[in-house]
């Protein structure tokens, strides 16, 4: 029976969108692997990423220092805020990032956007075959485009998790070293936590802002044209 | 029910390749029909469109003027997800360069086409088991294609080909990287499952041990249609194809 199979069901439409199919599980495990065997690659990827959150987070956790002495309200921890060269007013009960600061950080997350496109143009070229391939054996457009997006999501939380802790622990030392043990005393952990997942979140945002270009041009090749591709 | 037994129909299929202001007039009018279940071999120098034909059978390119039927369906008509369906259900591909995922292992290669057939996967890797039992690598199921050789990435393409029970199987140049004893294994394994299977195997080639096992060759020249033969009329003039292009 299998003569009529394709004119049949080829044009019963509803079926066949059902037809091809990659269940998530799946498409977690291709992308999870992926990174796996291009662990290297993936790592240089990944590093522009650590580097901005781990700056990020840095300055969100300093912030949460001085506002934890700032809170405490006690003149002689105010002398020493001053000191090491915050700018608090008298009257001030907490600083916020100054523009500047903030200034330095968007900066640098953009750089860090652009450092992932590139990475990610160059991962796309280097597996037109591989993604070629797999539009030949029946792959979506969007099986393409999810993989892509699984993958810069989980490079994404890895790359964006050591960043933040990594500027979290370097903050906390610096003030340790600046202010002795008083600085861990006073500090709110609520407000400490906050910064930390706060920083994990833009970089996860930021690695799928990164990859959204370079999966696109992935999904939209034609089979034919990666086949065309040397080596 | 005499055109039903044909499993693609080309009629007069034209292509043309922009290069930058030149129009290359690849194909130039094509027909062929090719019936179910036979082993066909597209011979032709380099340069004379055979692989351009043979894109437009598999459904990866479209003809600028003239109809591909897969099974009397007319590809240009289908919609993505109907292409789609068609490469992973209908049609398997092997390469000259392999094309094996390379992060994957063999068996994981075989698996992937019923993955997106949606079989599930107990039964995929079960299938995908005989396949590669079936072609000889049952054994090397877990290797990753850089610890196989040419040869044995070829198995594991014409394995995962096999994979969804194609009604045709495309080969672009099966032996065109592989040695002449590794080839002629090769040639012989696709012929076998193709008796075995009943597939029909279109492979487009320049390698004359292919005729041998030709149920029908078709010769393009300069984008058309030089002279297709059957296997009788071959084994007549066999005495001369070593000295034909």
């Amino acid at each position: 029976m299998s003569r009529q199979s394709l004119s049949d069901t080829v044009h019963q439409s509803e079926g066949v969108e059902r037809l091809v199919v990659l269940p998530f599980v799946k498409s977690v495990e291709i992308a999870y692997k992926s990174i796996k065997v291009r662990f290297f690659r993936s790592l240089i990827t990944t590093m522009s990423l650590v580097l901005a959150v781990s700056f990020l987070s840095f300055v969100n956790v300093s912030n949460d220092v001085v506002n934890g002495f700032l809170a405490a309200d006690d003149p002689e921890m105010r002398r020493m805020i001053v000191q090491s060269g915050y700018d608090v007013g008298p009257q001030d009960t907490s600083v916020a990032s100054s523009p500047k600061q903030r200034w330095i950080v968007i900066l640098s997350l953009v750089v860090c956007v652009v450092g992932i496109v590139n990475a990610q143009l160059m991962a796309v070229t280097e597996r037109f075959r591989e993604i070629g391939t797999m539009k030949c054996l029946g792959a979506l457009d969007r099986f393409i485009l999810r993989l892509f997006f699984l993958e810069a999501g989980m490079q994404g939380l890895a790359g964006a998790g050591a960043g933040a802790l990594a500027g979290a622990v370097f903050a906390l030392l610096n003030a340790l070293i600046r202010f002795g043990a008083a600085a861990i005393t006073y500090l709110s952990w609520n407000s400490f936590f906050v910064s930390v997942f706060y920083s994990i979140g833009v970089g996860c945002l930021l690695s799928l802002v990164g990859v959204f270009y370079p999966a696109l041009v992935a999904a939209k090749m034609q089979p034919v044209e990666a086949m065309r591709v040397e080596q | 029910m005499a055109a039903d037994s044909n499993i693609v129909r080309v009629t007069n299929v034209t292509k043309v390749f922009k290069l930058g202001k030149v129009d290359v007039q690849a194909l130039q009018g094509i027909n062929l029909e090719i019936s179910r279940g036979n082993y066909i071999s597209i011979m032709g120098p380099s340069g004379s469109g055979k692989s351009t034909l043979f894109n437009m059978i598999g459904g990866l390119d479209k003809p600028t003027s003239g109809k591909v039927f897969i099974d009397e369906v007319d590809i240009a008509q289908l919609d993505a997800y109907e292409l789609a369906w068609l490469r992973c259900r209908k049609i398997g591909y092997i390469f000259q360069t392999f094309n094996i995922i390379q992060v994957m292992t063999a068996l994981e290669n075989v698996t992937l086409p019923m993955i997106f057939a949606g079989v599930n996967s107990d039964t995929a890797v079960e299938k995908g088991m005989q396949l590669l039992d079936m072609v000889g690598l049952a054994d090397r199921f877990s290797h990753k294609p850089f610890e196989l050789s040419g040869g044995q990435q070829q198995r594991v393409a014409i394995a995962r080909a096999l994979a969804n029970d194609p009604a045709i199987v495309l080969a672009d140049e099966p032996t065109g990287n592989l040695d002449l004893t590794t080839g002629e294994e090769i040639i012989a394994l696709l012929k076998r499952l193709s008796q075995e299977r009943k597939v029909t195997v279109i492979s487009a080639t320049h390698d004359f041990k292919m005729l041998n096992v030709s149920d029908q060759v078709v010769w393009i020249r300069d984008g058309l249609v030089d002279k297709i033969e059957d296997r009788e009329e071959l084994s007549i003039s066999i005495g001369q194809i070593g000295t034909r292009d």
